[in-house]
């Protein structure tokens, strides 16, 4: 996928100007906050699962090549394969050769942010293999040929009128004049083409939310039904992950599971939460003849041992996206590539370079709302900061920031002069603003009140306050 | 893709050579071995007769239905009530299940009872279920000879039976009453907390995505 990471500022006044995008990113605002907060408090226990979801995943990514040797022991002794790929293009040559071999034709798919990350897509159909998603809001993004803009929500930037408009022009065997007003009718529409689909498919590719190094299973969790018929009813099911999400054992998953559809919709559970584990036995009456898991690093292992190990222990649920003031406003396009939002601006450069992604880090206002939802406690703005220094170091950051940083360092440095210089510029100000209580334009500042308002300093300066305390409360 | 396999496992040992929480080999197969639960909430962990009441409380709001019934004879009787009440055809797929059998379904003269895995044009299903987690109101199945997955996702109607005396507290009791049955991990474990469902057009929540558009629950009280 092409990355517009580079044009965020542009991507961003783009999306704040169109107000079909800001209509449908209301509807997150309202739902999938409120929600989380009442499922959250409704488990006494929470924060205490929050703490142990966290060593969980730490413990495993400091052995993290002895639980992956574990999971492939198991895998192979449940009959299935697990194919090693160090970046995209192993992985889609990997499941390519698969499919070629099985001689697919269509491939249903349940939804992948992994398959998202390696363009898999594109890849299958250039190859004449047709890959259908499954997921509702995945396959209403295939038709209109996007990315997905939230990584549990993927069309959560389209009304209603827009889906409705994808329908009519993908389905044309259907009368053109039907009713697609309402949401019911669009889904029905969806349920009954795919259900030929799903029953038609050679292969299913899913991804995985977990993997079990105990059994060698692997987990998915859907609300729609449409991953376990993607890898229930082709001939092979491949499974599509990442290094980081193995987990030692069932009671761990649960552990995880417990906090993670709670921080995603707010749900207590979600509807199907599915271990598969190898191929059909011999006395199965249905599922899949194969079972391969391609595991993927594409990153992931320069990560470990870094100061942004942490991240590896996203389950991406979203809550961070949810939360964020900045993706409220711009939505998840912006961020130009697979992973948006507070999570996505630490992990994109981590993944494909900051040198493309150097907006991202920037993108944020650190309110910290990320950090205090996320189940996993990452400390995402920490990280954006590491980012920021990194910037800063390899003189990415804009000269005229540079400058401003530098000057600001040596008053900072002298105490006095900072006192003196705080007090006179905001008397400054003061008398700029003749009694308005925020400035629209401040000279030499113009970059930044272009975008906000600047308040009015009011009262003494913190430093005068901590002395008149006697520097205590 | 050998060389991809051993070079990632070299990354992936010299990134976790210094690392705080490194573990011997053998401590990690002893995590294993052991697979001890973590935290269990409080609401994981109540008396039999309360898990019951409490499955059963999540599984409504999960927007399951819930029939509670005395015996095993009473099954073929709420089966057909089901129907009738939705309209539906008295037909159904059944799960090749000892315990369905032994009710008696194929003896009713009102409905056609089909035994196997379901090929999409089944209305309703008939299934057993291996547990029920109070918690959040989740059955819990499994593949098998006697459970096809196709019958928990292809109609439209789910009806699972499930005994009272199979209801857990927990996530973790139902691992360990599975591991108890001395088997391999099944093909595929299934949780399922009430029907299928999607919010992805304007975030409202619609019934029916991909699996089943309703989830009826026979709890047989023989406890």
């Amino acid at each position: 996928m092409e990355i517009t990471s580079p044009t965020f500022k542009a991507n961003a006044r783009e999306a704040l100007d169109d107000t079909t995008l800001q209509k449908a990113l209301g509807f997150v605002k309202v739902g999938f906050v409120d929600r989380r907060a009442k499922a959250a408090a409704r488990l006494p226990e929470f924060e205490a699962l929050r703490d142990q979801a966290k060593a969980i995943k730490d413990h495993t990514l400091a052995n993290l090549d002895l639980y992956l040797e574990r999971f492939e022991e198991k895998v192979t002794a449940a009959g299935g394969t697990v194919h090693w790929c160090r970046d995209g293009a192993e992985a889609r040559t990997t499941i390519l050769d698969i499919c070629r071999r099985l001689e697919a034709r269509t491939v249903t798919k349940g939804k992948s942010m992994i398959a998202e990350e390696i363009a898999l897509n594109d890849f299958l159909e250039e190859q004449g293999i047709e890959p259908v998603e499954t997921d509702l809001g995945e396959y209403i993004i295939q038709l209109r040929h996007e990315p997905p803009s939230h990584i549990i929500a993927p069309a959560v930037h389209l009304v209603k009128e827009q889906v409705s408009d994808a329908f009519r022009a993908a389905h044309t065997h259907l009368p053109a004049d039907r009713n697609l007003d309402e949401a019911p009718t669009l889904l029905a529409e969806a349920r009954t083409i795919l259900r030929r689909k799903f029953l038609a498919a050679d292969v299913g590719i899913t991804g995985a939310n977990f993997l079990i190094a105990e059994t060698g299973s692997t987990v998915i969790v859907t609300n729609e039904g449409n991953g376990d018929l993607t890898q229930t009813l082709p001939r092979a099911h491949i499974v599509l992950a990442s290094l980081e999400k193995v987990v030692p054992t069932l009671e761990d998953a649960s552990t995880i599971l417990r906090v993670l559809a709670r921080s995603a919709t707010g749900q207590e559970f979600s509807v199907y939460t599915t271990f598969s584990t190898g191929p059909r036995r011999a006395e199965d009456l249905d599922g899949p003849e194969e079972f391969h898991v391609v595991l993927l690093d594409n990153g992931r292992s320069a990560m470990l041992g870094t100061e942004f190990q942490d991240m590896l222990r996203c389950i991406r649920c979203g809550a961070c996206l949810n939360h964020c003031p900045v993706y409220g406003a711009v939505g998840g396009h912006a961020y130009g590539w697979v992973y948006p939002g507070p999570m996505g601006a630490v992990l994109t450069p981590s993944l494909v370079g900051i040198d493309k992604t150097g907006h991202l880090p920037n993108a944020s206002s650190f309110c910290g709302r990320c950090e205090a939802v996320c189940p996993m406690r990452i400390p995402l703005p920490k990280m954006m900061r590491h980012w920021r220094e990194r910037e800063f170091e390899r003189h990415m950051t804009p000269a005229a920031a540079r400058t401003a940083l530098g000057f600001w360092a040596w008053v900072a440095a002298r105490p006095r002069l900072y006192g003196v210089m705080a007090n006179l510029g905001a008397r400054a100000l003061r008398i700029w603003a003749r009694g308005r209580g925020a400035l629209v334009r401040v000279p030499l500042a113009g970059g930044w009140t272009a975008e906000r308002d600047l308040p009015v300093p009011e009262g003494q300066s913190f430093q005068a306050q901590w002395t008149r305390r006697g520097g205590a409360r | 893709m050998n060389g991809s396999r051993a070079d990632i496992f070299g990354r992936l040992r010299r990134a976790n050579a210094g690392a705080e929480e490194r573990r011997d080999p053998a401590e990690i197969d002893a995590r294993l071995a052991a697979a001890k639960a973590n935290l269990v909430p409080a609401r994981g962990q109540l008396a039999p007769a309360a898990r019951v009441d409490l499955f059963v409380a999540m599984a409504e709001e999960a927007a399951a239905t819930v029939a509670r019934i005395d015996a095993p004879e009473a099954i073929p009787g709420e089966v057909i009530r089901y129907l009738r009440d939705q309209n539906l055809p008295m037909r159904i797929v059944m799960a090749p299940d000892p315990a369905l059998r032994a009710a008696g379904l194929d003896k009713e003269k009102l409905l056609t009872v089909r035994e196997g895995p379901s090929d999409g044009t089944d209305e309703t299903s008939v299934t057993g279920a291996f547990a029920g987690v109070a918690e959040t109101g989740t059955l819990m199945l499994h593949s098998g000879p006697a459970g096809p997955t196709t019958l928990n996702f292809l109609p439209d109607d789910h009806i699972a039976v499930l005994r009272a005396s199979q209801v857990v507290a927990s996530y973790e009791e139902g691992w360990a009453r599975l591991r108890a049955t001395g088997g391999a991990m099944p093909r595929t474990v299934n949780f399922i907390t009430g029907p299928s469902r999607s919010a992805d057009i304007e975030q409202t929540l619609q019934m029916g995505a991909h699996g089943p558009r309703r989830l009826h629950i026979i709890l047989i009280e023989d406890l």
